[in-house]
């Protein structure tokens, strides 16, 4: 690392123009980012971090202007650049990484083509030349089969795929800067993980800087030398990765670190903790800290009265907290899992049984074409829940967990198999079929908060609605009613005048919650509830549907694609592939060996926000299988690190009970998956 | 994270306090006031409704009243401002008597068509299939026909009425409402709200009314707007083809059709109603453009 930084930020100020005035939502920041160096910026959605990617290339808008301070790149102004010397800098020396690949990507033009583009607008290669480059560039992020790869079109590419594109065609200019915001969000753990580990070799290969700016501590982690917590639009606490986790100074990036479930977390001994409050208006500055509304180590007056300056941390060279407290705060402790887990409870009476059940989604029929292959989304699945526990399914995108959830709630029928709910017999019932019992009996929280709430309905009609649709409850009454479920939710009861563009996204969702509570239901099922929200806020809906769950004796079945979440909330675990359970069992069994090889894959492929957790990590290759054409052996097969041969594509896996409840399909024996994945530890165990 | 390209994405104030019904309107209208296009457009249309509801009080001389004076010299004078036809009836108080019926029928018909081709879009999104199917060729047929002649051959079989163009008009503008709204139920049918309305045993017609049609509203009451300009223009056509409302009540295009012939001699008695028109036209064209503005802001 040079003495003179790509990238340096003095007490750089941005504010947007509206119609109530200026917004000042960054008052002054300043940090540098060294030549080769990885800095994350994290915080909640709010604090300032994508309004700081975009002032560095002067993205602003009409609306957002750098209106004090400096921000240098290569030792230059971008505010005093002209509009040719900007598009230079853009083009050539910075880069930017967005979260959806889709939207970088031109649809209507070839992947090649816009990979060439690059290098023969910007350095006038020909297209000889480009033509190489380009596959020179794939070849770098591990996409095999160039040729065939070029003449793509984006939308024949998959998620993780298109993202490959995307940082091929920001590095193919060989920039000296990259800023990536969120990269890796939308993608499935185990690809995020490709992905996280590819930018990690590219930078060393290449001494390209990166701006990597997430909302995840875990992949800040496995990208980065140092990070930049934002609050607000002020950096808190900066530092390198290991000064900042192993001795975080101040109080919100341990409340950060506190509400993140990790896998070594569990509901039974580490409750998490969110950050009370939520992210402060930009629109009105405390004279103080920033953050000391939401703070639990706030002393009034000292905090409240005027501006905390960054402040070195005694001891420890390059770490800085913006905190008056900061040498004063107890030291931190990393809150680990003692020893195992205690087993789920397997007591009360059965409330849902699957049982084979089946889902083909036959597509229709075109004029010139007939009879194309089904597709499977349910492949034979068997389960069991009972009254009082957490069911949690998880799996990545397309394994059929959330076409599960939608038979369960009737808003899809089964093609064959049985679901049984309360002992009736519901697999090809609709929900507009099902009887006002059976609908009480069930029902669903959804992933999206933006949707789940109809715009034109203010929270308190929604739920009212509910009460008087699933109770009966006359209209009077289900307002108070209403209220009081409000209440429960611990939302002010006052919400329930507002229509959801006046609600955050946790109260949106908490709202949603009321609602499905509303016909005091015996099963509620969860469709990635907490996926869409903010970690401070996702602590805190967990814990509420924690909380009601063990109060009302209800059986939550909780659909997720994050194993940390579940290993906090879930009793049990059916881990799904390709419409089928791989691995079923309590919580503290399917998390330790022996797992099943996709189990271990998808463990190992979480990112966890501790530097010294870092373990072997497995990257599955190739994609998912499609699921028309279902291998007619094991469905993991064709990924499975652990394939032992031929059998496992032509033979149907057998399942293993492995322990009481706890069943395995897999080829290899228990003993030996449990030797192999002792003999590597391929995963932070939760017991280390 | 979404990133905060426009200063509109910013988190709101989270402790406003709650906007009462009629807070609420004035905030909405305030939001016109902040679109030029939509101010203009308001400011022309709002005119004319003015001009139409006063035209009793404000029109100098009765809408058929001739004056035998005025024949010879039809020409804007200080007794009639912007002159006469050639039957010597004032232009600006029938112009104003005009607006009466044009304010009338354009509404009203706008209103038949978006209440017909709402239910037919709204069922014809929400249940697909063959109601689809039946729905979406039955409007094709419509569609398919030229316009003009379908009005002229209804019209000329039916009789000219206030009533027969409006149901005319319900008619032949209702596909192309059905087929917006059609578009937006088939996206909103899939959001989570009404799957959560259909777990709490809702009818199709109630998620349909009550969850789907309010949030098509925007882009539906942009089109009406749009709409109405176009009926206008529409009724316009019809009086110059002879088959508009009955004479002698003023309408527009019946007074251009009248006076045409007179051009090269007095083009005021041509270009007056047309003015008219064309400046009620604009300003619904207008309000659309700002209202869709306004929209996407929001």
């Amino acid at each position: 690392m040079t003495d003179e930084p790509i990238l340096e930020l003095d007490h750089a100020r941005i504010s947007y123009f509206t119609r109530a005035g200026e917004v000042n939502v960054i008052p002054g920041l300043s940090f540098a980012l060294g030549a080769g160096e990885a800095m994350g910026l994290v915080g909640e959605s709010g604090c300032g971090k994508s309004t700081v990617a975009l002032a560095i290339v002067r993205y602003l808008g009409r609306a957002g202007r750098i209106t004090g301070g400096r921000i240098l790149f290569e030792g230059r102004d971008v505010a005093g650049l002209s509009p040719s010397e900007l598009r230079e800098m853009r083009g050539r020396r910075v880069a930017m990484v967005y979260q959806d690949p889709m939207a970088s990507l031109n649809p209507v033009m070839t992947v090649g083509r816009q990979l060439m583009e690059v290098p023969m607008l910007h350095e006038g290669l020909g297209e000889r030349a480009a033509r190489a480059r380009a596959l020179d560039m794939l070849a770098e992020v591990k996409l095999l089969d160039g040729e065939s790869m070029l003449a793509r079109y984006p939308h024949q590419l998959s998620g993780g795929q298109q993202q490959r594109i995307v940082i091929a065609m920001a590095l193919i200019a060989e920039p000296a800067l990259l800023i990536m915001d969120e990269p890796t969000t939308g993608l499935d753990v185990t690809v995020e993980a490709a992905v996280l580990d590819l930018v990690r070799e590219l930078r060393r290969r290449h001494g390209t800087s990166v701006l990597f700016i997430s909302h995840n501590l875990g992949t800040v982690v496995r990208v980065c030398d140092r990070i930049g917590v934002m609050y607000a639009g002020e950096l808190v606490e900066a530092g390198s990765i290991r000064q900042v986790f192993a001795n975080p100074r101040h109080p919100y990036t341990r409340g950060l670190l506190d509400c993140l479930p990790t896998l070594g977390r569990d509901k039974r001994q580490t409750p998490l903790v969110p950050i009370p409050g939520q992210v402060a208006s930009a629109l009105v500055r405390p004279a103080g800290c920033g953050f000391a509304a939401r703070c639990v180590h706030v002393e009034p007056g000292r905090c409240t009265s005027e501006a905390i300056p960054a402040l070195p941390v005694t001891g420890d060279p390059g770490h800085a907290a913006q905190c008056v407290r900061a040498a004063e705060l107890p030291p931190w402790e990393r809150r680990r899992a003692v020893a195992d887990a205690a087993r789920g409870r397997r007591s009360g009476p059965i409330v849902l049984r699957v049982e084979g059940l089946e889902k083909l989604y036959r597509p229709r029929p075109g004029l010139f074409r007939s009879g194309r292959a089904p597709v499977r989304a349910l492949n034979g699945i068997d389960l069991v829940v009972r009254k009082g526990e957490t069911l949690a399914i998880v799996g990545e995108s397309g394994c059929g967990k959330s076409t599960l959830a939608k038979v369960l709630a009737g808003l899809e029928t089964a093609s064959a198999g049985r679901v049984e709910i309360g002992g009736r017999e519901v697999a090809s019932m609709r929900v507009e079929s099902r009887p006002l019992e059976l609908r009480r009996t069930i029902q669903m929280v959804f992933q999206n908060p933006d949707s789940t709430l109809n715009p034109s309905h203010s929270a308190g009609y929604a739920i009212g609605r509910a009460l008087r649709r699933l109770r009966r409850t006359p209209k009077g009454e289900a307002a108070r009613e209403a209220s009081r479920l409000l209440g429960v939710v611990k939302l002010p009861t006052d919400l329930g005048d507002r229509k959801p563009d006046r609600l955050s996204g946790g109260q949106k969702q908490r709202v949603a919650i009321a609602r499905a509570l509303a016909g005091n239901p015996d099963v509620i099922v969860a469709d990635e509830p907490v996926s869409a929200l903010d970690v401070s806020v996702q602590a805190s809906i967990i814990n509420l549907l924690n909380e009601i769950q063990a109060s009302r004796e209800a059986t939550l079945v909780f659909i997720s694609h994050d194993l940390s979440v579940v290993r906090y909330l879930a009793d049990h675990v059916a881990v799904m592939y390709l419409g089928a359970v791989v691995e079923v069992g309590s919580v503290a069994d399917v998390f330790a060996p022996p797992f099943h090889p996709y189990t271990e894959a998808l463990l190992s492929a979480v990112p966890v926000p501790d530097p010294d957790a870092q373990g072997i990590r497995i990257i599955l290759e190739g994609p998912l299988p499609s699921a028309t054409d279902m291998p007619s052996g094991c469905p993991f097969s064709g990924r499975c690190p652990r394939r032992i041969g031929a059998i496992c594509d032509d033979t149907p896996p057998p399942t293993r009970e492995i322990s009481s409840g706890h069943r395995i399909v897999c080829h290899i024996p228990a003993e030996e998956l449990t030797r192999l994945q002792s003999a590597a530890p391929s995963s932070p165990s939760p017991t280390r | 994270m979404t990133i905060p390209a426009t200063a509109e994405s910013l988190p709101a104030v989270p402790e406003r306090v709650p906007l009462g019904f009629a807070r609420a309107w004035a905030r909405r209208l305030g939001l016109v006031a902040e679109s030029k296009p939509a101010l203009i457009g308001a400011g022309i249309v709002l005119a004319w409704v003015l001009a139409a509801v006063l035209a009793p009080l404000i029109a100098p001389y009765p809408p058929n009243a001739t004056s035998m004076a005025a024949v010879a010299h039809p020409t804007p004078s200080a007794a009639h401002w912007l002159g006469t036809d050639h039957l010597g009836r004032d232009l600006l108080s029938r112009i104003l008597w005009g607006a009466r019926t044009v304010l009338t029928v354009a509404p009203l018909a706008v209103l038949g068509a978006a209440f017909l081709g709402s239910l037919l879009g709204l069922a014809a999104g929400y249940y697909r299939g063959w109601i689809d199917l039946v729905i979406a060729r039955a409007c094709d047929i419509v569609l398919s026909f030229p316009v003009i002649i379908l009005y002229m051959i209804i019209l000329a079989h039916f009789g000219s009425s206030a009533f027969n163009i409006i149901a005319v008009l319900t008619l032949t503008k209702a596909p192309i409402i059905a087929r917006i709204v059609r578009g937006l139920t088939i996206e909103l049918r899939e959001r989570e709200y009404v799957a959560a309305a259909k777990m709490r045993g809702e009818s199709p017609l109630y998620i349909m009314l009550a969850e789907i049609l309010p949030n098509a509203r925007g882009p539906l009451i942009v089109d009406m707007c749009l709409r109405t300009g176009y009926n206008v223009v529409i009724i316009g056509a019809l009086g110059f083809l002879g088959i508009g409302l009955p004479p002698p009540d003023p309408d527009w295009g019946g007074m251009v059709k009248d006076t045409y012939g007179m051009m090269s001699v007095w083009p005021h008695m041509a270009l007056f109603p047309c003015a008219a028109i064309s400046s009620l036209v604009i300003g619904f064209n207008l309000l659309a453009v700002g209202l869709r503005e306004i929209g996407l802001r929001d």
